[in-house]
């Protein structure tokens, strides 16, 4: 595992968004060979998602023959509805880019056959070739995508429903209103997450902290499945200082380097 | 961009750089048209999984939806009062001349008229889309004869009717006919109007109130009967009184019947209404308040003198007034003129500015589910503006149909 600590929100940001541009760069996507990305929701990847958005109107980033498959959508939330992760996506980052919308694949929350969807999900990511760079966030509760606690760690792209603790962070999205926050989504699996080449975990703001300790000092848990990624081979967690505040100095120095 | 073709016929333009007024605010967003509508993007990218065909940088203008001017008596020396021989290639003149002026749709008035005069004309004032040939026509508005004698303003005296037996028999045959018919100018004081009103407003015909001594009571009376709208606030009628406030008070009145509103001309040219007074109504009833030119045969022309309907006017700068008299008689102010004066009078924001002069003449109209925004399937009437609100270019159903010259010509 790579730790990386940058001082504050912004840096964490940008520094996430130029790993991801240069490794999009590097590997040269061309026609019919496409760099897939894997992409999260949330406020944490908001910073970075600005940054990604500011190097393609550069000049210097094109998602021309770039594939992206999302982590997770809402059950039952109608698709234009401005909290779905689909009208997220396309405010926060597809309308601003030039990816070609045949490549942007988010789950289907009102599909009739949910596990079918799930399924079909799986296939598109192996016909895609697999993941070259899964980027996501954590939950308060060490969760990856909507993997919550108790989640096998082996899992694929299926329905869950959603802890109390996730109800509650999201009830803010929805005018406060427990009532009308989604109690179901479809997510990806830790296993899939897993199966990607690369990961990058983003994590910032001292909410996070006690997740972030429990998903790198603590031992792989069901119950925080993002400690999963410790027997990733190539994972980058990126942080700013107040994530880290739960952590040994000891490690935080080591890793500061 | 990758190629579209395989997703629709209809090329896609993306406006991009620009600020968008939506949901009562300027925001930084693209506009997208297809087909002549405004389009949803979101759709468009995960349904149809398309995209734009054609990109085009407004740099950083603001898009406004096209203004609608529900009360323009004419204007480049045409005078829809006057049924001329070439009537018809004069109202399209002034309709492809006021695209200039950022008016995209408009309703040709006609004052106080013989009945031989709205035969002729009424049947050569086509309702009909816009486009490359000039803003559309919603239809007419018939400002009078049924006003009152004591509030005449420009109007003929002599022209002036009341409704005798017959009431909205008499109004039909003074008409001639309804066809393409908006608006209609009444004074509710005339005995019978009441049936009048609710005769029109079946018809889907928008009642105003105007050219009257009406009370309050009586002016209450004419909305709970069907009036939607008041034809240029404050002129030509009862001035605001405390103890009855007369036809102005329609503003603040508890009287409105539920889920109605009444919208309220003003013609915001300087001349009409002192600034306070507009920032009084404003303030009283922001969202009842209608931009409108009251624009006559002169607007556009040198000062001098000019007809309307059976009157003579002369101009002098910005005041029109009955030749020899201090009676004020329509307006030379072009719409976009009077958005930027509505602005500086009243300190209000740039959207209200111009929602005054679109949303709330389609709303006036019921027509806002097409007209008036930039709703996703409106139509894509829209104009380009700088931030001072001077119109760079005017487009109806997404094409452009007047840009401003290099020059300012």
């Amino acid at each position: 595992m790579r730790l990386v600590i940058l001082e504050d929100y912004d840096q964490a940001s940008e520094w996430a968004a130029k790993y991801i541009c240069n490794r999009i760069i590097q590997f040269k996507p061309s026609q019919g060979r496409y760099f897939t990305l894997g992409l999260p929701t949330g406020n944490t990847p908001l910073g970075c998602y600005k940054k990604l958005i500011e190097y393609h109107k550069n000049g210097d980033l094109s998602f021309r023959y770039v594939k992206t498959f999302n982590m997770d959508e809402y059950v039952g939330l109608p698709r234009n509805h401005p909290e779905s992760y689909h009208s997220y996506m396309w405010n926060n980052f597809f309308k601003h880019i030039d990816i070609d919308p045949n490549n942007a694949h988010i789950l289907d929350g009102n599909a009739p056959d949910l596990q079918a969807e799930c399924d079909a999900f799986e296939k598109k990511i192996e016909e895609a070739g697999g993941i070259d760079l899964f980027v996501g966030g954590i939950g308060p509760d060490g969760h990856i995508a909507f993997n919550e606690p108790g989640s096998s760690l082996s899992s694929r792209t299926r329905l869950k429903t959603l802890a109390m603790d996730t109800i509650l962070a999201n009830a803010k999205y929805f005018d406060g209103d427990l009532s009308k926050v989604p109690t179901m989504a479809l997510t990806v699996g830790v296993g899939t997450v897993m199966d990607a080449r690369e990961v990058m975990i983003l994590i910032t703001g001292a909410h996070k902290a006690f997740a972030l300790y429990k998903a790198i000092e603590e031992g792989v848990n069901h119950m925080w499945t993002v400690s999963a990624f410790q027997q990733h081979p190539r994972t980058i967690f990126v942080c700013d200082e107040d994530a880290t505040l739960e952590l040994r100095v000891k490690t935080v120095k080591y890793f500061k380097g | 961009m990758p190629s579209n073709k395989s997703v629709s016929d209809a090329p896609i333009a993306q406006f991009t750089n620009c600020r968008i007024l939506r949901d009562h605010r300027l925001q930084r967003e693209d506009l997208w048209v297809r087909e002549g509508k405004i389009l949803n993007p979101e759709k468009l990218f995960f349904d149809e999984k398309g995209s734009a065909d054609i990109q085009l940088d407004c740099k950083g203008s603001i898009i406004a939806p096209g203004f609608i001017d529900v009360q323009i008596n004419g204007g480049f020396g045409v005078d829809f009062s006057l049924a001329t021989d070439d009537f018809k290639s004069g109202i399209k003149l002034v309709s492809q001349k006021i695209l200039s002026h950022g008016v995209t749709s408009f309703c040709p008035t006609l004052v106080t008229s013989p009945p031989s005069v709205y035969h002729q004309v009424l049947p050569q004032i086509g309702v009909r889309n816009g486009g490359a040939h000039g803003a559309g026509i919603l239809g007419a508005h018939l400002e009078g004869p049924f006003i009152s004698k004591e509030k005449k303003g420009a109007h003929p005296e002599h022209c002036i009717r009341t409704f005798e037996a017959g009431a909205f028999q008499d109004l039909l045959a003074t008409y001639g006919s309804l066809d393409g018919v908006r608006i209609v100018t009444l004074a509710p004081e005339i005995k019978r109007s009441s049936e009048v009103i609710q005769e029109l407003t079946k018809r889907g015909i928008c009642v105003s109130l105007g050219h009257s001594v009406a009370n309050l009571s009586q002016a209450e009376e004419a909305v709970q009967h069907g009036a939607t709208f008041i034809t240029h606030l404050f002129n030509a009628m009862l001035p605001f009184h405390h103890r009855d406030p007369g036809i102005v008070g329609l503003l603040t009145s508890d009287k409105i019947p539920a889920g109605r509103r009444v919208f309220y001309g003003m013609i915001s040219d300087g001349i009409h209404t002192n600034p306070a007074a507009l920032r009084i109504a404003h303030r009283a009833h922001p969202k009842g308040l209608v931009l409108v030119t009251d624009a006559i045969a002169g607007m556009g022309l040198a000062p001098g003198r000019h007809t309307l309907g059976q009157q003579v006017v002369e101009i002098d700068g910005l005041n029109t007034y009955i030749a020899g008299t201090k009676t004020l008689s329509g307006s030379v102010a072009t719409m976009d003129t009077c958005v930027r004066h509505f602005l500086e009078a009243t300190g209000c924001s740039v959207e209200t500015a111009l929602e005054a002069a679109s949303l709330h003449p389609a709303q006036l109209l019921g027509i806002e589910h097409k007209k008036g925004t930039l709703d996703y399937d409106s139509d894509a009437d829209f104009l380009m503006l700088n931030d001072s609100l001077y119109v760079q270019a005017t487009y109806i159903a997404g094409e452009e149909v007047w840009r401003q010259d290099v020059l300012g010509m």
